[in-house]
């Protein structure tokens, strides 16, 4: 894989903006643990390469889709840190203050188009903006991440053919970290490479990058986004990952076994870019500096979450309609 | 003046929306040169091109989620549903993302679409093909739910659906396609949530929607004959639903009976009961009754169907046995 489309300051962002989603994260669940954060949620802990490097390849009015794994992917579209740690605890600085929680962070003015959290269900709306964007000539690109276990959903199927019969603008990107949910992936999908291995049945290129290659990624994203941009119609990649914890806040993800689990920390994004930047140099005290200003981001944003408030019966019968109420009778 | 059937009154309802806005656009199966399976779109890809109306494959959750995606876009699309039955492998898009994502985002997106549908019985298409929704969307919040009955409201409900901010169920009655009527000339514009009273009468009050329209005013003329003399609300739109008018006008006859396609149980009468039950209850001179179809799928046979969805003759016997019993 050619990496020469990236200079050293270009990689710094694509490390620092993967710093920014592994130590979120982190303080997410352990906010979680002293029970700011309510319900459930989803983390991205292992998987920041792909949302860094297809966030990085977007031009800013590029729409994504993400799902209820969906933190990394909102907050590499430049979303504030603060409004996603006060939706996760259900504040009024929330994204969506507070109404939608983890597994629905939206910011339309960041070209984040929602995150879903019915498997699926999000392909087909990401194709709609798609044709949108093509009939306005806008020469935007909907990207639309999802998992591994999305693959086996009609709508799944539904999305692709549709995208390739109309020829839309929009980078299917399959997270494949191997389990679904509580169930090893390949046990359950009737092919080795679960997005890759249909992609032909849609007449699409089948395409697997190592998603824990934060510039592999970038450049994969970047031609498929071009190609979209272009008119050439949509992309499938599917991106080889781990996540390092559980499917969620309540799954200890005791099922992987201990040798899988250490292969796959081997692999960490992060320390591997770590040591791929200095070997192209980057300095230590450069690459430090960076890990210690988005600890310092990420206390300043914890800091404001815990600050803002709890939300108030006025914005319970709020927004249900276009003019802001949710009267359905006179 | 121009007679018009209901099915020619759907493809001018929405080429006059579509002259006056370029980001109206139409999608869903064979509804481009071929009309659509009812031919209510009869004409739009001639005048349109294939661009704004656009055959799909059948993919029911791929028509609505692209609809569901350019209206946060910024477009005003309107997606059919060929027969409302098949909402069922679709009803996730309409329900957990079209009608929740607005609330759920506070505000930040909004979903001016409108889902057109072929609903209810009569056809003896058998029960996958035949069943009333209007009571699953009308569940839903978020979903605004319009169901005309005759072709001047289906014209102008048309342009309000498709000129209104959010997301509008617009179901077409099976039964209605060819009924015809004389409607002006010119752009026609309604409101959503505005009943209308079709009858005036003063012994009681029969509340209704769609295809049980017709067969109500024709149940009112036979009543009439009895001496009882019936007022009819065509209620139109049940999201958002014209309480007042509804409450007004059973409380000048002391008297309420829904008649409703759907089947029996949480149908759209049941709500409209207990508006009335709590709002009205001491206005009320006899119990509420609601005329449905029976808690059962519908059969294809034409006897078996017929005897299924509420009839004019059926009409009269339960109203006149409550009226006089």
């Amino acid at each position: 894989m050619t990496i020469s489309s990236l200079d050293l300051d270009a990689k710094l962002g694509l490390y620092r903006s993967q710093v920014e989603l592994r130590q979120f994260e982190k303080r997410a669940y352990d906010l979680f643990l002293e029970n700011y954060v309510k319900g459930t949620s989803h983390l991205s802990l292992g998987q920041e390469a792909i949302a860094a490097g297809f966030a990085a390849a977007m031009r800013e009015d590029d729409y994504t889709f993400a799902t209820y794994r969906g933190h990394a992917h909102t907050l590499a579209r430049g979303v504030p840190m603060t409004g996603v740690l006060a939706e996760l605890m259900g504040r009024t600085n929330g994204l969506m203050a507070g109404k939608g929680g983890s597994m629905h962070l939206t910011s339309v003015e960041h070209g984040v188009m929602g995150s879903y959290a019915i498997i699926g269900a999000h392909l087909p709306i990401a194709c709609g903006a798609a044709w949108s964007a093509q009939y306005r000539g806008s020469g935007q690109v909907a990207v639309c991440f999802f998992g591994d276990g999305t693959t086996n959903i009609g709508a799944f199927h539904e999305a692709l053919n549709f995208a390739a019969i109309w020829k839309l603008p929009v980078v299917f990107v399959c997270e494949n970290n191997l389990w679904m949910e509580y169930t090893r992936t390949s046990e359950i999908t009737a092919v080795e490479h679960p997005a890759a291995d249909r992609a032909s049945a849609y007449g699409l290129e089948s395409i697997i990058v190592d998603g824990n290659d934060v510039d592999a990624v970038f450049e994969v994203a970047k031609k498929a986004i071009d190609r979209a941009r272009a008119g050439e119609g949509p992309s499938m990649i599917e991106a080889k990952t781990y996540r390092q914890a559980g499917h969620s806040r309540a799954d200890p993800g005791k099922y992987r076994p201990d040798e899988e689990v250490a292969e796959w920390l081997a692999k960490d994004p992060i320390p591997m870019y770590h040591a791929r930047l200095l070997a192209e140099g980057a300095t230590e005290a450069q690459l430090s500096e960076i890990d210690r200003a988005v600890a310092a981001m990420v206390d300043l944003a914890t800091e404001e979450a815990k600050a803002g408030e709890t939300p108030g019966a006025d914005l319970l019968m709020k927004d249900v309609w276009a003019d802001g109420g949710s009267a359905w009778r006179n | 003046m121009a007679q018009l059937t209901f099915r020619e009154a759907i493809a001018r309802g929405i080429a006059q929306e579509m002259r006056r806005d370029e980001s109206v656009l139409m999608i869903g199966e064979d509804i481009g040169a071929a009309g659509g399976v009812f031919k209510g779109t009869v004409g739009l890809f001639e005048e349109f091109g294939g661009i704004r109306v656009r055959d799909t494959p059948i993919s029911e959750q791929a028509i609505l989620g692209a609809a569901m995606g350019a209206a946060m876009t910024g477009l005003r699309p309107i997606a059919e549903i060929m027969f409302s039955d098949f909402f069922a492998v679709c009803w996730d898009i309409v329900v957990n993302e079209i009608a929740k994502s607005r609330y759920m985002t506070n505000g930040q997106m909004t979903f001016p679409l409108v889902i057109r549908s072929g609903n209810g019985g009569g056809l003896r298409f058998g029960a996958q093909h035949s069943q009333s929704v209007e009571n699953w969307a009308m569940q839903v919040p978020g979903l605004k739910v319009v169901v005309p009955s005759n072709a001047l409201d289906v014209i102008g409900l048309m342009a309000a659906a498709v000129r209104d901010p959010d997301p509008v169920i617009f179901l077409e009655a099976k039964a209605l396609y060819a009924t015809k009527m004389e409607v002006p000339d010119g752009e026609i514009v309604d409101t959503l949530g505005s009943a209308k009273v079709v009858r005036k009468g003063s012994s009681a009050t029969i509340v209704t929607i769609g295809a049980m329209v017709p067969r109500s005013l024709a149940a009112a003329e036979e009543l009439a004959a009895q001496g009882i003399d019936c007022t009819v609300v065509d209620v139109r739109s049940l999201i958002p639903l014209d309480t007042q008018t509804i409450l007004r006008e059973v409380s000048a006859t002391g008297r309420l009976f829904t008649v409703e396609e759907n089947p029996r149980v949480l149908g759209w009468g049941a709500e409209i009961s207990s508006i009335v039950a709590e709002e009205l209850f001491y206005d009320l001179d006899g119990p509420i009754v609601r005329i449905t179809t029976p808690h059962i799928p519908l059969p294809a046979a034409d006897a078996l169907e017929d005897m299924a969805i509420p009839s004019v003759s059926r009409i009269v016997e339960e109203i006149s046995r409550s009226m006089n019993g």
